[in-house]
């Protein structure tokens, strides 16, 4: 064998072990081990830019190794923790980690992978304390055909977020934000009157499936639903639909109140916030988070009031939340270290996300009315710590806590439904001689051509 | 030659006898294994990388996956993506984009690049201007188009409102979205077509003007009987490219219009690809579209190349 010959075989050696350790590369071994111990890779771990989370987290973590020594966690650090492309690849890959998070919206998604573990067997009031007071709908958010495949890590609930800087200045009172849309509808046009400088008094969404999400809130709100209870036909193409589109529509063409910019996606209208270009919107607690976390806006700049209804605060409204999962491969041990991990994490007062005495020390966001994650003295229990180590003004969400709305979860096959009420929403909001029945009898047709599919 | 070609046969098949026959014969066979060893690499990171994939796709477009179990559905997955609300919607947003983007991207390059080609000074630094958009990521590129396009104070509306011209609502308009693109794809892109335009011009040899100027030709006729011809191979290539790389437009509509645009104007077949993997859940909806994008695409090219072959 000559020397070149050589050479060329040593590269293509290389070139097929290169290619087979990146095929690799998603390979796990068992977290199991014969003298009892126990490894579990969680995701979610903030990232390095985030120093206060992401050492909290840390901190957590040492701590419940110490109190379970037979655990070992391995954070993946993972930003942010579920972004939609990857994390469909993963579930395809079945790469994702032994206790992964995924949003509420993709509970259909990652059950229907088969890349996730029943656990409805392990989780009881000695698994998880405090299981009773568990907000029911929270928890339920995880169960599909009777058997539960999450434990709920946030939820939320939308109500009406308001720019308290831009209220004062159009001599509106920031602590009574509207509860009517008819408020609403007056305030955004005084706002947007009386600041100028293209401040759009209310905005909503139209775009990236977001805006048929909040049409679908406004119809909760209304006191309607966009499919029927078996979820087999549409049932927004009737009055209340015409209210929600008209409204949107009047605003946005005869009162001039919602600014020039549509077609808006999640981040559009939160960056337009945190600039102090939108008066009203309408969105949960944790949006004023990411305006502060990812855009700059202050605290004391905002507040809330509930989801505005007819004649009041609305009957409902949409909420939703995130959620852990425990992935197919998991081992019986495995799956009882994950359940105990998210228990310490996520669910336990004074621990993990909920210890604030710590959150107040380092900084961290507390004050925000949500998550609501309990009911009963559970709950209460948390309120008071939450409201003993408030780092933000509170007295901002008080209109929101005061009037409790209760939430209803989105409907089967959400996305494809949002997908085409975008449509509608992108119509009202930049076309000034929209029809609003022919684009309700448009979506309703194409809504049940989406449910026939399944 | 045949006198003197035989003895040399003749010493070739005597002389060396039969170990340096072998001798020879091994060395063949070692280069051809080298040869072969060092396409294997490739080969290989083709059929992982390219054509495994492409394969996979197929196979997935038949398939449907629901609480773990994967199931073979025929072709259930192209009836459903056919009833999609939006699926002739993209595939007319896709034609016009690419009627479009052909009408401006095509044209427009080949026209700067013949002016390009006329200046005797500084067509260094004009080629420099023309490529820099290319140099600028997509990302970026894309930002200050959505900057430019903005309806309340974006630098298009001013520059219109400066010269008292009547404003529009570019990329929240229905009719105006589709074109807001393509500029902005056209400004991107072209850089590149250009550069090729140019080369391509300046191989035509001088000759062939002059010639053309002594028969009477004109600066149409030139361009015409003269450039046209002596370019054809390249706009002709250039042609089936740009058709195949616009028809998967996706990018400009994602970033600049959150892919739908107003009452989905700007729904592109690729850009319904992505909403059936990574929103909707349906792999197998993406991969049947993925599918029935690269027929559509391989008919065209197809025809071309057999419309393209040349007469006689």
């Amino acid at each position: 064998m000559n020397s070149q010959f050589r050479r060329a075989l040593a590269m293509a050696l290389a070139a097929c072990a290169g290619v087979a350790g990146l095929a690799g590369c998603g390979s796990a071994d068992q977290g199991d081990s014969a003298d009892g111990k126990v490894t579990i890779t969680v995701d979610c771990q903030p990232p390095k830019s985030d120093k206060a989370d992401r050492d909290s987290w840390n901190a957590d973590v040492a701590a419940f190794q110490k109190l379970h020594p037979n655990i070992t966690i391995k954070s993946v650090d993972k930003f942010p923790c579920e972004e939609p492309a990857s994390f469909t690849a993963q579930l395809r890959g079945g790469t994702e980690a032994d206790v992964f998070y995924a949003y509420a919206t993709d509970t259909d998604q990652v059950v229907n992978s088969g890349q996730v573990t029943d656990i409805t067997q392990y989780v009881n009031d000695k698994t998880v304390p405090g299981l009773s007071d568990l907000d029911r709908t929270t928890l339920d958010v995880g169960r599909r055909g009777g058997k539960l495949w999450s434990l709920p890590r946030t939820n939320y609930s939308m109500g009406l977020v308001i720019n308290r800087k831009l209220f004062k200045q159009a001599g509106l009172d920031p602590d009574q934000p509207p509860t009517t849309w008819a408020e609403v509808a007056k305030d955004a046009k005084q706002i947007t009157d009386k600041v100028g400088h293209g401040v759009a008094g209310y905005a909503d969404y139209s775009a990236g499936n977001n805006g048929g999400w909040h049409f679908t809130a406004e119809m909760y709100a209304q006191g309607g639903q966009v499919v029927t209870a078996d979820g087999k036909k549409a049932d927004f193409n009737n009055a209340k639909g015409r209210a929600v589109l008209s409204r949107l529509h009047r605003m946005r063409y005869s009162d001039g109140s919602m600014g020039a910019k549509q077609n808006l996606a999640w981040a559009d209208l939160l960056k337009l916030a945190s600039a102090g270009k939108v008066g009203m919107y309408i969105g949960a607690p944790d949006t004023i988070k990411a305006i502060h976390e990812n855009f700059k806006g202050d605290y004391a700049d905002f507040g809330m009031g509930p989801m505005p209804g007819e004649t009041g605060p609305a009957p409902a409204t949409l909420g939703g939340g995130d959620q852990y999962f425990f992935k197919k491969t998991d081992t019986p041990a495995q799956i009882r270290a994950g359940i105990a991990w998210v228990v310490y994490q996520e669910l336990t007062p004074g621990k993990g996300q909920l210890d604030y005495v710590r959150g107040k020390r380092i900084g961290q966001t507390v004050g925000q009315p949500e998550p609501q994650l309990f009911t009963g003295a559970t709950e209460q229990k948390v309120e008071k710590l939450r409201a003993a180590n408030a780092t933000i003004p509170t007295d901002n969400y008080a209109a929101f806590r005061d009037n409790p709305v209760p939430f209803k979860v989105e409907p089967p096959n959400a996305q494809a439904i949002y997908k085409v009420l975008d449509t509608a929403m992108s119509a009202v909001l930049t076309n000034p001689h929209a029809d609003v029945t022919a684009l309700l009898d448009t979506a309703e047709k194409q809504v049940n051509q989406v449910l026939a599919a399944g | 030659m045949t006198a003197t070609a035989a003895p040399q046969r003749s010493r070739r098949s005597t002389g060396g006898g039969a170990g340096r026959r072998t001798h020879r014969y091994s060395l063949g066979v070692q280069r051809n294994v080298t040869g072969w060893a060092l396409l294997a690499g490739g080969v290989l990171c083709f059929v992982l990388f390219s054509w495994y994939p492409m394969i996979r796709e197929f196979v997935l477009s038949v398939q449907q996956t629901k609480y773990g179990e994967t199931s073979f559905v025929g072709l259930a997955n192209y009836q459903r993506v056919v009833h999609d609300p939006a699926f002739w919607q993209a595939w007319r947003n896709t034609a016009e984009f690419t009627g479009l983007a052909l009408l401006f991207g095509f044209a427009l390059p080949f026209l700067i690049a013949v002016v390009l080609n006329e200046f005797r000074h500084a067509q260094g630094y004009l080629r420099v201007l023309v490529y820099l958009p290319v140099m600028l990521p997509p990302a970026s590129a894309l930002l200050l188009f959505k900057y430019a396009y903005d309806p309340g104070d974006g630098l298009f509306n001013s520059i219109l409102s400066t010269f008292g011209l009547p404003t529009s609502q570019w990329l929240q308009s229905t009719t105006m979205a589709m074109p807001s693109l393509v500029l902005a794809s056209t400004w991107m892109n072209m850089g590149g077509a250009v550069l090729i335009y140019l080369a391509a011009l300046q191989s035509i040899p001088g000759e062939l003007y002059e010639a053309a100027e002594i028969d009477g030709a004109r600066l149409l006729r030139r361009f015409w009987h003269v450039t046209i011809p002596q370019c054809r191979l390249v706009l002709s290539l250039m042609l089936m490219l740009q058709v195949i790389s616009t028809m998967q437009m996706f990018i400009e509509a994602f970033l600049l219009a959150n892919g739908s645009g107003p009452e989905g104007a700007t729904t592109t077949v690729v850009y319904l690809i992505y909403q059936h993997a990574f929103n909707l859940d349906d792999l197998g909806g993406a991969s049947a579209l993925g599918v029935l994008l690269l027929l559509v695409l391989a008919a065209f090219a197809a025809v071309y190349v057999r419309l393209d072959r040349p007469r006689g």
